[in-house]
């Protein structure tokens, strides 16, 4: 069943290659088709899932709809996947992006229409393949194909210098991903008897109280996740990897791709290697902090739209390092706090895709009719556009973590969880949100308010088409932010085992 | 019945996010449909504040979001509620067709939903989720008018300055569960271990200030008056601002818990009401005046929960926003009649309009401090709790409940004064005209509310208020302190109204200074936004300059690396294969030399060689 989640997308798309000379309604349609089907699955995947009472208990919690099939039976790694509740948040989302982009990309101008369909499924394969993948060499391959995804998505349908960015961007994270290889391979060494199996090897825990080994491992797996993620100083090929990148493209790549690297932090680093995470979490902890503060100050700086969302989200992926690395130094009679910081974490994820996939399809209306990102060239879009600054609106004050969207859910439980173990560091953090509300308000400003700049009469409002791509993004975010109970409940109990993993 | 409490925050918030939703379709119903579901919101209050409720909804793992209504709640359900009605009442003429109005009272219910949850919320989850919405909401109604980007400055900046108090309520969000209150209860705080309490209280405490515009936030509340009246007249009244000093009284147990929040809280609400009283006097604006005039009066809500005096700050808390309410909602009319709101173009305001000028005389009576109006009540017991931590904030706060009689007569003596001549007779605004009821009964309602709750002077009246607060015992004044502060508060209005009417106030000194807000808001940009903005500038052009060229560099460096490999060692290496190669020619060419093919002397190259041989052999034994 999960396999067939994962492999679908990718199954459509080669269904797609092999048709002769499809037209390009077919293929658009096709391609949403395949993309809601999906969600129903995950949906389905969602609501069967024995959350509770898991059919096999591991240390983060149960799992489900779990399949293993020997691959490279030499060095012990297999076809594992299954889903507790971290993935599954992060599948949902991830299928819930890939269904926004394809409506988005319905009735696309230019040519090429199949092969960007049959990319993005490829990529939606890649993504959902690596949320559910619980074998080392596995993540690491899915890792790596969505760098490749991605590089030609931006070098092929990106604007700008589309292809020194695709190229840097490409560069930099493979690079990452080395380190990554790097720290698998010590955990391998390190196993007995020998394996690449995340739940294995957890339970294994290797490196264990065996001195600076487990250290250098972290150092690898952390450099390499930190890449991606990416935090302060790894984040420079981030803004032109977004600003050049196509819509859609930059939804991907901050929606899903990004949040690769903070789901290796709770899936790989922290359970395989509690006893080092928490020795070292201080640095995760400062490392977070930098990110937060100098992700939003340098986003205040930005006067191109598009540039300014890339950094604050190096901003919003601070926070969850910041919970994550507070989890890590929290006591044991802190574990529930640590629980908080975690499931706050999980949560920044699935919002932060949300959000940021609304503002990234939100500034690629703003590109289509204008040709600019610059903020000074609007001004005064709330009387031309009425929905689509609306709908501007919901995403600005849900990046700014306003109470009511999932945003607040998230940043509320990663400062509350955070404030006990590192006081000085989450009373720091929380300047991060007065920045990104200054900031957002400012942009609010600049583009939708005041009097008309030189650009706003070419802005029209949001076609229907537009409007069905980006409100559900937002609806599911206030949804979150009203009830996030659906939500969390799924997250809890697998929060709950890891803080006890890390506080132990 | 739980269902008065869901209906009271529900009723309104459903009914403003349709408004809302719907946008301009909504409209010609907008008002009927917000004056409606206030008024139903006020009729759950009233059930609410008989019976009590309480609900609990699951929200995050062990921290379930909480409302109640307790005797506290219940003063603030009701004043909020009935302030919001009589409000949108009045909006629903002021704001005529050519306004947005679906969004205009859709934003107006949703702000009052919120309040209400911030004064009924028993845990600061739910507190802190109801306090920003609340204040986001104030920033989409400050900026009602967005068209202008002078007020969507003003709205921004009246959000950002509130949330940077707000982070308070993060931070002791975070320290309660931290210090054991792990569901986050509000009657948690003061029993939370060590130090953990003192930064919850802290955090309070700098929110509160920070919402309440105490000193030294006030700044925003000026820029707050770039909305439209109705909404002055609600933020700046029951709702928003008056938040602050509820949640301090709300917390007065911990308050009291800690040594110094007490003291901080008497001082800084002394400061505010004495200093942005001063501020109130020296503005030419109407409704200028009325913000500051807020902040002074708000800071003796903040000095009551310093004190511990719940019945006096709740007192203060609901007369003033009857009162204040009523000040805006004349204002409004008279801005809506003349087009101005400086005091200088609202001469004989008062006497063309009778209502609003009567209305307005009683609510500023009232601010005043005029017996036997209830923020004179309100003052006294106040004070009275403040003696007890020594005479000089007593002196101060007495100073201040006195320039509040003076600023409440400059805006007296302002508007009854005498027509200009050279508007004549003849006027347009009719003075003959009747209002329409839409206006005169919210006018009349809050008028009898500011009069009505002076009964609360009567000792049996008093009693049953601290009954109901569950605040008995605590210092009363004694009577002759009321006489004396009733004494005073006339001596002032009439020498002020006296000195205003013949024209000698205007020369006052400080004029610049406290007419500009104290400086504060120049202070908070040289401080605190222009360093800010620079050191994101310098981040920024580090970001490009530094960050990402030493990467592009680094990635540079490769290729030259590579370059320098083919040019240099790609070619060494193809050099020495060559010579390798020729040096094997040369030495294959050396080695035919010998291969003559002549017998004799192969024979030669024998003897020669077994010679060499025989000498090895001999020379190495």
């Amino acid at each position: 069943m999960l396999s067939v989640v994962v492999f679908l997308p990718l199954a459509v798309g080669l269904v797609l290659l092999v048709l002769p000379r499809p037209r390009d309604g077919t293929v658009a349609w096709t391609w949403v088709a395949a993309a809601a089907l999906d969600l129903a699955l995950v949906i389905g995947l969602w609501v069967y899932h024995p959350s509770a009472s898991g059919s096999r208990g591991t240390v983060t919690g149960p799992l489900a709809y779990e399949e293993r099939v020997l691959w490279i039976p030499s060095v012990g790694a297999s076809y594992h996947v299954g889903v507790d509740g971290f993935s599954l948040p992060l599948m949902a989302m991830t299928a819930v992006l890939f269904l926004a982009c394809a409506v988005y990309s319905l009735r696309r101008r230019g040519g090429r229409v199949r092969a960007h369909a049959v990319l993005f499924l490829f990529l939606q394969t890649v993504s959902l393949g690596l949320f559910s993948a619980l074998d080392l060499l596995l993540f690491f391959v899915f890792f790596d194909l969505s760098i490749v995804g991605m590089y030609f998505v931006i070098a092929g349908w990106g604007h700008g210098n589309p292809a020194r960015s695709a190229l840097q961007f490409f560069l930099y994270t493979f690079l990452g991903s080395l380190a990554l290889l790097l720290g698998f391979i010590g955990l391998y060494v390190a196993s007995d008897p020998r394996t690449f199996d995340m739940v294995e090897l957890a339970g294994q825990t290797p490196l264990e109280g065996r001195g600076p080994a487990g250290g250098l491992v972290l150092l690898a797996i952390g450099v390499g996740l930190a890449v991606k993620t990416p935090t302060v100083p790894f984040h420079t090929w981030l803004p032109p990897a977004h600003t050049d990148a196509p819509a859609v493209g930059s939804v991907i790549l901050a929606g899903v791709l990004l949040k690769m690297g903070t789901y290796g932090f709770v899936r790989i680093a922290m359970p395989i290697l509690p006893g080092a995470w928490s020795d070292h979490a201080m640095v995760l902890v400062v490392v977070g902090v930098a990110s937060v503060l100098y992700g939003a100050l340098v986003a205040l700086a930005q006067t191109d739209f598009k540039r300014m969302v890339a950094y604050t989200s190096v901003n919003h992926m601070g926070y969850i390092i910041l919970g994550l690395g507070a989890a890590g130094l929290a006591t044991g009679a802190q574990s529930g706090a640590a629980a908080l910081a975690i499931t706050g974490g999980i949560t920044q994820m699935v919002s932060h895709g949300l959000l940021t996939g609304a503002l990234f399809l939100l500034a690629g209306v703003l590109h289509d009719r204008a040709d600019t990102y610059d903020m000074g060239s609007y001004g005064g879009l709330a009387a031309r556009a009425p929905r689509f600054a609306a709908l501007a609106a919901v995403a600005f004050f849900g990046s700014l973590g306003l109470p009511g969207l999932s945003g607040f859910i998230a940043e509320f439980q990663i400062f509350a969880g955070s404030l006990g173990p590192v006081p000085v560091a989450t009373a720091l953090a929380l300047l991060g949100i007065l920045v990104t509300a200054a900031l957002f308000l400012r942009a609010l400003r600049r583009l939708f308010l005041g009097g008309p700049g030189p650009c706003t009469d070419r802005v029209g409002d949001l076609s229907a088409r537009e409007s069905a791509a980006i409100a559900p993004l937002l609806a599911l975010a206030v949804l979150i932010g009203l009830l996030p109970h659906f939500l969390l409940g799924r997250v809890e109990p697998a929060a709950r085992a890891l803080a006890a993993l890390v506080t132990g | 019945m739980t269902a008065s409490l869901w209906a009271l925050v529900g009723l309104p918030a459903m009914v403003g996010a349709v408004l809302l939703v719907s946008g301009r379709r909504a409209d010609p119903v907008a008002a009927p449909c917000a004056v409606a579901a206030a008024g139903l919101a006020l009729a759950a209050a009233g059930v609410a504040a008989v019976s009590r409720p309480s609900v609990s909804v699951p929200m995050l793992a062990g921290i379930p979001a909480g409302l109640a209504v307790d005797g506290l709640s219940a003063v603030a359900v009701l004043t909020v509620a009935a302030v919001a009605t009589a409000v949108l009442l009045f909006a629903s003429a002021e704001m005529g067709a050519d306004q947005a109005r679906g969004r205009f009272f859709g934003l107006m219910l949703l702000f009052t939903a919120a309040m209400l949850v911030t004064v009924t919320a028993t845990d600061l989850f739910t507190l802190l989720a109801a306090w920003e919405v609340m204040g986001a909401l104030s920033y989409a109604l400050i900026g009602y008018w967005w068209g202008e980007a002078s007020r969507v400055r003003s709205a921004t900046l009246a959000f950002v300055t509130t949330r940077a108090g707000d982070l308070g309520l993060y931070l002791a969000a975070g320290a309660a569960l931290a210090g054991g209150a792990g569901a986050l209860q509000l009657s948690g705080l003061a029993a939370l271990d060590g130090g953990w309490r003192d930064a919850a209280v802290a955090g309070v405490v700098v929110a509160a200030l920070g919402k309440s515009a105490q000193l030294p936030f006030s700044f925003w509340l000026s820029h707050a008056m770039a909305g439209p009246t109705p909404v002055s007249a609600l933020l700046h009244s029951a709702t928003m601002v008056a938040a602050g000093g509820y949640l301090l009284v709300r917390i007065e147990p911990a308050l009291a818990a800690t040594a110094w929040a007490g003291p901080v809280l008497v001082w800084a609400g002394a400061a505010t009401a004495l200093l942005l009283g001063a501020v109130a006097f020296h503005q030419s604006d109407l409704k200028q005046l009325l913000a500051a005039s807020t902040c002074s009066q708000l800071g003796f809500v903040v000095m009551a929960a310093g004190a511990g005096s719940v019945g006096g700050g709740m007192l203060q808390f609901t007369a003033h926003a009857a009162a204040k309410s009523l000040l805006f909602l004349c204002a409004g009319v008279w801005l809506a009649a003349r087009g101005t709101q400086e005091l200088d173009g609202l001469r004989g305001a008062a006497r063309r309009r009778p209502l609003a000028g009567a209305a307005f005389t009683v609510g500023a009576l009232a601010v005043a401090g005029l017996p036997p109006l209830p923020l004179w009540t309100a003052k006294d017991e106040v004070l009275a709790a403040v003696l007890h931590l020594g005479p000089a904030p007593y002196a101060v706060g007495l100073a201040a409940s006195a320039v509040g009689a003076a600023y409440a007569a400059r805006a007296l003596a302002a508007v009854w004064s005498p027509v200009p001549a050279e508007e004549g007779g003849a006027s347009p605004e009719g003075s003959e005209q009747r209002p329409p009821p839409s206006e005169a009964l919210p006018l009349a309602a809050l008028a009898a509310a500011t009069v009505g709750l002076g009964v609360l002077v009567l000792p049996a009246a008093a009693r049953w208020w601290r009954a109901l607060l569950g605040a008995a015992g605590g210092p009363q004044p004694p009577a002759w302190e009321m006489a004396v502060s009733g004494l005073l508060a006339a001596v002032v209005l009439a020498a002020t109204w006296w000195m205003c009417a013949r024209g000698r106030a205007e020369a006052a000194s400080g004029r610049r200074w406290a007419g500009g807000w104290l400086g504060l808001e120049t202070a908070a940009d040289t401080l605190v936004v222009r360093p800010v903005a620079a050191l994101a500038q310098a981040l920024a052009a580090f970001d490009d300059r530094v960050l990402a060229r030493g990467v592009r560099a680094c990635a540079d460096g490769v290729t030259r690396t590579a370059d320098l490999a083919r040019s240099r060692g790609e070619t060494g290496a193809d050099e020495a294969v060559r010579a390798v190669a020729s040096g094997a020619r040369t030495l294959a060419a050396w080695a035919l030399r010998p291969q003559t093919g002549l017998l004799h002397q192969y024979y030669v190259q024998a003897v020669v060689a077994l010679v060499v041989l025989a000498a090895v052999v001999v020379l190495m034994r």
